[in-house]
C-alpha cells in the first residue's frame, strides 16, 4: 500500500495526543499531579495540537477535504466514520477536563471532572480502536486483518502518549514523573513485543488469494500475467502496488526496532535510575524525539509492507 | 446510507464473460471510455493523454493471462476483462464514511453519488478486484455503473439497452442480463458452463460470473505432455516410416 504522509502523520500524531490524554486523565482520577494552570496549558495544549494537526492532517488526502463533515454520518456501517465520529465527540469530555485542571476550585467542573476523566479515556482509546479497524477490517489486505494491528495502534499510542507524559512530569519536576517514566518503559517494552509478534506473524501468514483464485483460472495451472492491460502505471498500482519498501524492508525494521523501541527503553532506563533531574529531562527529551522518528517508520512500513489484493491481476503470484 | 439494502435485491443485473471466447482485442474497454467519458461518472479524465506517461480512468481494463499446468506442462494464454462484479456483500459500499457509495435495492447496480464523495479512496482500498478508481481531476471515486443510463434508456433502440462494453464485444464474449433469476438466459449460460466468483475467499459474492475456458480435446487426454521442442530428439522410431526406420537401425 501506498505510504501516504499525511495518513502517516495522522495516525501517528493523533495516536500520541489520545495516548497522552488518556494519561492526563488516569492522573486527575488518581490525584497524581497537582492541578496547576501553566502545566495543563502546556500538556493538554499539545494533545490537543497533535489530535487537531493529525485530523487536519488526514483530511488533506481527501479529494474534497470541505465535504469531510459528510464523512460522520454512515456510523452504522463504517469504520472510518465511527472514527470521525468518536474523533469529534471526544473533545467533550477532553475539553472540559482540560478546563477542570484549569479551574480546579469550579464547583461545577469539579463535581463533573471524574466523569469527563473516564469519558477522556474511554472516547480517546475508542477513537483509536476506530482508527486500528479502518485497516484491520479490510479482507483485502492480509497484512492488517488481524487483531495484531488493533492492539499494535492501541500499544503504541499509549506508549507514546506516556513517554510525553514522563517528559512534561520530569520538566515539571513533579512526583509522578518516577511512576511515568516506569509506565512508558513498561509500555515501551509492550509495544516492541507487539510489533514483534505483528511481524512474526506477516512472516508466518497462510497464503490468502492467488493469481488462480483471482481469474478463476486455478483448475488450468500456475497463473501468470503476461500482459497488463495499460503500458503506463495507473491508479491501482501507485496506491495499492507500491514496491520500494519491500526492497529495504529488513533494514527498515532494524531502524524502528532501534529508534523506536531500543532507544527508548534504554534512554527511559537511564532516566529512571539516574537521580539528576536535568539530565533526566535530557534523556527523556531524546528518546520522544527518537523513539517518535521510529515510530514513523514503523507506521510508513506498516503501509508500505502490506500487500493488497488487487496486485494479483498485476503480476503478484499469491498474497 | 452506505448499509448495504436491507432486503436483497431480487434482480441482480451483471455480466457474464466468456473467457473461452475473449480474444483480447480491448474493444470493450474502448466502447465503454467512450460511453461513459459523456455518461453517468463523467468525465473519465485523462492526465497527460498525449504525454509520455498517459494514465486515466477505465472502468474496464483488460488483462492477458498465462495459465501453465503444472503436470502436462500445457499452457494456455486467456484474455481477461475485468470491471466491477457489483458484488451482493460488496464492501466497496459498507467502508463509505458519507454515504456516497451505494448499492441498489431495485436491480443490484453499486454507484458513487459524485456529489457526496469525499474522495477518501477508502473504497478502492475494500475492493479485491480493483474496480474502483480515483479521479484525480474531480477528487472523486469512479466505477462502472454496468451503463445504468443505457440499459433503462428510451431513446434507443431496445436493442442498444444494454452495457457499451456487451454491444460492442465483436466476439460476443460478454453477456447482460438479470443474475437473480435462474431463468434468464445468462443465469443458464452459467449453470451449463459452470460460472465462476472471482476471489471466493473474499466474501463477496460478486454478481458478475466469468465461464472458464473450454476444455479442448487435448486436455482431456490424460498422458498428453506438452508438445515437443525442436531440441527434442526421439528415443524410438516408432511411427516412422519403413526407410526411416531402416536407416535408423542401421545407424543406431
Amino acid at each position: 500500500m501506498h505510504p501516504a504522509k499525511s495518513v502517516i502523520f495522522f495516525t501517528t500524531a493523533s495516536g500520541a495526543g489520545y495516548g497522552l490524554i488518556v494519561w492526563l486523565a488516569m492522573a486527575a482520577l488518581l490525584n497524581l499531579l497537582p492541578l496547576e494552570a501553566f502545566f495543563a496549558c502546556v500538556a493538554f495544549g499539545l494533545a490537543f495540537v497533535l489530535i487537531i494537526g493529525g485530523l487536519l492532517a488526514s483530511t488533506f488526502h481527501l479529494g474534497h477535504p470541505e465535504r469531510a463533515w459528510r464523512a460522520m454520518s454512515q456510523w452504522r456501517s463504517s469504520w472510518l466514520s465511527r472514527e470521525g465520529l468518536a474523533a469529534v465527540l471526544s473533545f467533550a469530555p477532553m475539553g472540559l477536563l482540560a478546563l477542570y485542571w484549569l479551574w480546579p476550585e469550579q464547583a461545577l467542573l469539579g463535581q463533573i471532572s471524574g466523569a469527563m476523566a473516564w469519558g477522556s479515556i474511554i472516547m480517546a482509546l475508542l477513537t483509536v480502536f476506530f482508527t486500528a479497524m479502518i485497516y484491520a477490517s479490510l479482507k483485502t489486505i492480509p497484512a492488517w486483518h488481524s487483531k495484531m494491528t488493533v492492539v499494535g495502534y492501541l500499544v503504541l499510542a499509549l506508549m507514546s502518549g506516556a513517554m510525553l507524559m514522563a517528559l512534561l512530569t520530569m520538566l515539571w519536576g513533579y512526583d509522578g514523573a518516577g511512576l511515568f517514566s516506569i509506565i512508558a518503559l513498561v509500555f515501551v517494552l509492550l509495544g516492541l513485543g507487539v510489533k514483534l509478534l505483528y511481524w512474526a506473524r506477516l512472516a508466518g501468514k497462510k497464503i490468502t488469494s492467488t493469481a488462480g483464485s483471482a481469474t478463476g483460472l486455478a483448475d488450468f495451472g500456475a497463473v501468470t500475467l503476461v500482459e497488463s492491460p495499460h503500458s503506463t502505471d495507473n491508479y491501482l498500482l501507485e496506491e495499492m502496488g507500491f514496491k520500494i519498501a519491500r526492497k529495504h524492508a529488513a533494514k527498515l525494521r532494524k531502524i524502528a526496532v532501534l529508534f523506536g523501541f531500543l532507544t527508548p527503553i534504554l534512554l527511559l532506563g537511564l532516566a529512571i535510575m539516574l537521580e539528576n533531574s536535568s539530565l533526566q529531562i535530557v534523556l527523556l527529551f531524546a528518546g520522544v524525539m527518537l523513539g517518535g522518528i521510529g515510530l514513523v517508520v514503523e507506521r510508513w512500513l506498516f503501509f508500505a509492507e502490506a500487500k493488497h489484493v488487487v496486485t494479483l491481476y498485476y503480476g503478484e503470484h499469491a498474497i | 446510507m452506505t448499509s448495504l439494502p436491507k432486503n436483497k435485491p431480487k434482480k441482480k443485473l451483471g455480466l457474464v464473460i466468456d473467457l473461452d471466447i475473449c480474444v483480447g482485442c480491448h474493444a470493450c474497454a474502448v466502447n465503454c471510455k467512450e460511453w461513459n467519458a459523456g455518461g453517468h461518472s463523467a468525465p473519465l479524465t485523462d492526465i497527460d493523454p498525449y504525454g509520455a506517461k498517459p494514465k486515466g480512468v477505465w472502468f474496464n481494463r483488460i488483462h492477458t493471462f498465462e495459465a501453465v499446468h503444472e503436470e502436462t506442462g500445457r499452457s494456455r494464454t486467456v484474455h481477461f476483462p475485468k470491471s466491477c462484479l457489483h458484488c451482493d456483500d460488496a464492501p466497496c459500499v459498507t467502508v463509505c464514511p458519507t454515504g456516497a457509495s451505494y448499492k441498489r435495492e431495485e436491480d443490484g447496480i453499486v454507484l458513487v453519488n459524485a456529489d457526496t464523495c469525499i474522495g477518501c479512496k477508502l473504497c478502492s482500498w475494500a475492493c479485491p478486484y480493483g474496480a474502483r478508481e480515483y479521479d484525480e481531476d474531480e477528487g472523486v471515486m469512479k466505477k462502472c455503473t454496468l451503463c445504468v443510463d443505457r440499459i433503462y434508456n428510451e431513446n434507443l433502440p431496445e436493442s442498444s439497452r444494454a452495457p457499451a462494453c456487451v454491444t460492442t464485444c465483436p466476439a460476443g464474449a460478454r453477456h447482460f442480463g438479470d443474475l437473480g433469476d435462474p431463468s434468464s438466459t445468462v443465469s443458464k449460460i452459467v449453470a451449463k458452463r459452470g460460472g465462476v466468483d472471482l476471489m471466493p475467499e473474499q466474501g463477496t459474492r460478486p454478481v458478475n460470473k466469468y465461464l472458464p475456458p473450454r476444455l479442448k480435446n487435448i486436455d482431456k487426454q490424460k498422458d498428453q505432455s506438452a508438445p515437443r521442442m525442436l531440441t527434442h530428439q526421439d528415443d524410438s522410431s516408432d511411427g516412422a516410416g519403413l526407410l526411416a526406420r531402416w536407416v535408423d537401425k542401421l545407424l543406431s
